[in-house]
């Protein structure tokens, strides 16, 4: 399907709740609200002419003064792609500030355990129903969330305390 | 007669696998939980390589990033500098020339190749081949020379550029290049005959550390990982760039998804490798190596030099960098280990707002505990080899 055709499937499915819509090069993007995550994400795989089998990427992003209106700080984009189809659509989740989660993907792809991990140890973006929601590239004694705009490139934290522990009680979110 | 032995203790075992550890080829860090010598759970612990590289691409304009992402996958560096130009060349709306195009597909192909070299050779060291090795590595040489001449560099090349690449091709490059691809054919050759129906590797890596088909797709595994459980899933034939349609070549793939498959389509896929870079020499275009266009390309030395225009022009883009217009693009290519995409976030400044990078490891890797789970300590070591983790990619 081309991007407008899926475009217009989700407009239609979901109308009002989809926030915010872009297009650039060819590709599109829908914006929508967290809590409307895991049901947008479900019809995305589970439809049979979208069938978007494969979650690619998962990323934050943070909007702090971007220059534009929009009324929310961080984004975490979704890239899927399907493999039967073979095409790819991105759907972000508008996440107004640090007190907003975001519900977990892992129950439908499991390779979001890490890339959430990513996205909470980078911009502190929470992922409610995450079992395993530590820290992955920076140490775990880590003050504050690099990939913040407000986080200055050059301040070095020297942290080398072993963590001893890495086995989560759930082996899943390993 | 009948013997009493006293029972076995059967406490488990908490094992470290590294930080530093011959067979993690970098710094990871695996913790295993032992009976007797089966992994009942485990976890990897990654960021020892952590240097910020997508805060770091925020900081520096576009063409400025080419030589940090060479150090992303670090064993084909030129993949990835290709691919991020080829991003903020989509971002630009530019195509480059159909020259320049296919000397992109040669030097991603001959880095496709080295990468392969050294990750079959590192995993058979793991395995006690230690021939392999020596074999691979005095090949991978070979392709470092014609690099070499090429731009002066032999790993960290820095050679491509938004809207092309920095030179043309030498004089009598492309003839040297014909006989070390020709080669490759004894090498792989040599190489093959000891492994590939070695009864120690077989019995090593057969059916050891699976991964189904449907997990594969579920972890979202792409490249070699994805392809031996039976996807063809490549970014260059599905979605090509770069011209990757008009060359003949095939995507090999395993049934079994196990370690062995890893390894040995790596073999498969060097030989479709050395088909494209022949058919690329061959159908080779002439014409520009880099666009005309001083909106977004320095002009030539001698123009910068003689002419006012080429002054001012170069200046330009020295000072103020190419600025892509407001807006989000996801781009993906082929790498060594799967899908490596950029999604990149333009402000309209000459900066990127945002660098998000898709690295194919990082996501192979998740699924590796799972992988190894239940298998043998030993044999998370050949896996681990053949799942190619490139500490660079995975940390960025």
């Amino acid at each position: 399907m081309q991007q407008a055709d899926i475009t217009a499937r989700l407009q239609a499915r979901f109308g009002d709740r989809i926030v915010a819509s872009s297009e650039f090069r060819g590709q599109s993007a829908l914006t929508i609200r967290p809590a409307d995550l895991i049901e947008v994400a479900t019809f995305l795989r589970d439809e049979p002419e979208l069938d978007f089998t494969m979650l690619m990427d998962l990323g934050g992003v943070d909007y702090l003064d971007y220059g534009d209106d929009r009324e929310w700080r961080y984004e975490v984009a979704y890239q899927f792609y399907s493999i039967s189809k073979n095409h790819r659509f991105r759907i972000k989740v508008a996440v107004e500030d640090e007190s907003v989660q975001v519900p977990t993907l892992h129950s439908l792809w499991r390779n979001a355990n890490w890339m959430e991990r990513e996205v909470f140890d980078q911009f502190g973006v929470v992922f409610s129903g995450h079992k395993n929601l530590r820290r992955i590239l920076n140490h775990e004694d880590f003050v504050g969330h690099p990939l913040r705009k407000d986080y200055p490139i050059n301040r070095r934290q020297r942290l080398s305390r072993p963590i001893e522990h890495l086995i989560p009680d759930d082996p899943e979110w390993a | 007669m009948s013997t009493r032995v006293a029972p076995i203790p059967t406490d488990r075992l908490v094992v470290n696998i590294g930080p530093s550890h011959p067979v993690t080829h970098g710094t990871l860090r695996i913790q295993v939980e032992l009976e007797g010598e089966t992994i009942v759970r485990s976890a990897c612990e990654i960021g020892y390589l952590h240097r910020g590289f997508e805060k770091q691409a925020e900081t520096v304009f576009y063409e400025q990033v080419v030589p940090y992402a060479e150090r992303l996958n670090y064993m084909g560096p030129i993949m990835n500098s290709n691919a991020w130009c080829h991003a903020v060349e989509e971002m630009l709306g530019i195509t480059v020339p159909a020259r320049a195009q296919a000397i992109r597909v040669i030097t991603t192909e001959m880095a496709r190749i080295i990468d392969h070299c050294v990750c079959i050779g590192a995993n058979l060291v793991d395995l006690g081949a230690l021939t392999n090795f020596w074999y691979l590595y005095n090949y991978r040489e070979k392709i470092y020379d014609l690099y070499e001449e090429l731009c002066g560099a032999r790993m960290m090349v820095n050679y491509p550029r938004i809207g092309g690449v920095a030179a043309d091709f030498p004089e009598g490059w492309l003839e040297k290049l014909v006989l070390v691809m020709e080669d490759l054919k004894n090498h792989l050759a040599d190489v093959q005959g000891l492994v590939e129906t070695n009864r120690i590797f077989v019995d090593r890596t057969q059916g050891v550390c699976v991964i189904s088909q449907k997990d594969a797709i579920n972890f979202g595994m792409t490249g070699p990982c994805l392809r031996a459980t039976g996807i063809p899933y490549d970014v260059r034939k599905v979605q090509p760039y770069w011209g990757y349609d008009r060359y003949q070549f095939e995507v090999p793939t395993g049934t079994a998804g196990d370690t062995y498959e890893r390894v040995v389509l790596r073999f498969r896929e060097m030989e479709q490798s050395r088909r494209i870079v022949m058919q690329a020499i061959e159908q080779l275009p002439e014409g520009d190596y880099i666009l005309d266009d001083p909106r977004f390309v320095k002009p030539a030395k001698d123009l910068v030099y003689n002419t006012m225009e080429g002054l001012i022009s170069h200046f330009k883009i020295v000072m103020h960098g190419v600025s892509p217009p407001r807006g989000e693009y996801y781009s993906a290519t082929e790498g060594g280990n799967g899908e490596l995409g950029f999604y990149i976030i333009s402000d309209g400044g000459p900066k990127a707002w945002r660098v998000r990078i898709r690295p194919p490891c990082f996501i192979n890797y998740s699924a590796f505990p799972q992988m190894i789970n239940g298998s043998m300590l030993a044999d998370a070591i050949a896996a681990l080899g053949s799942v190619n983790v490139i500490a660079g990619e995975l940390d960025r």
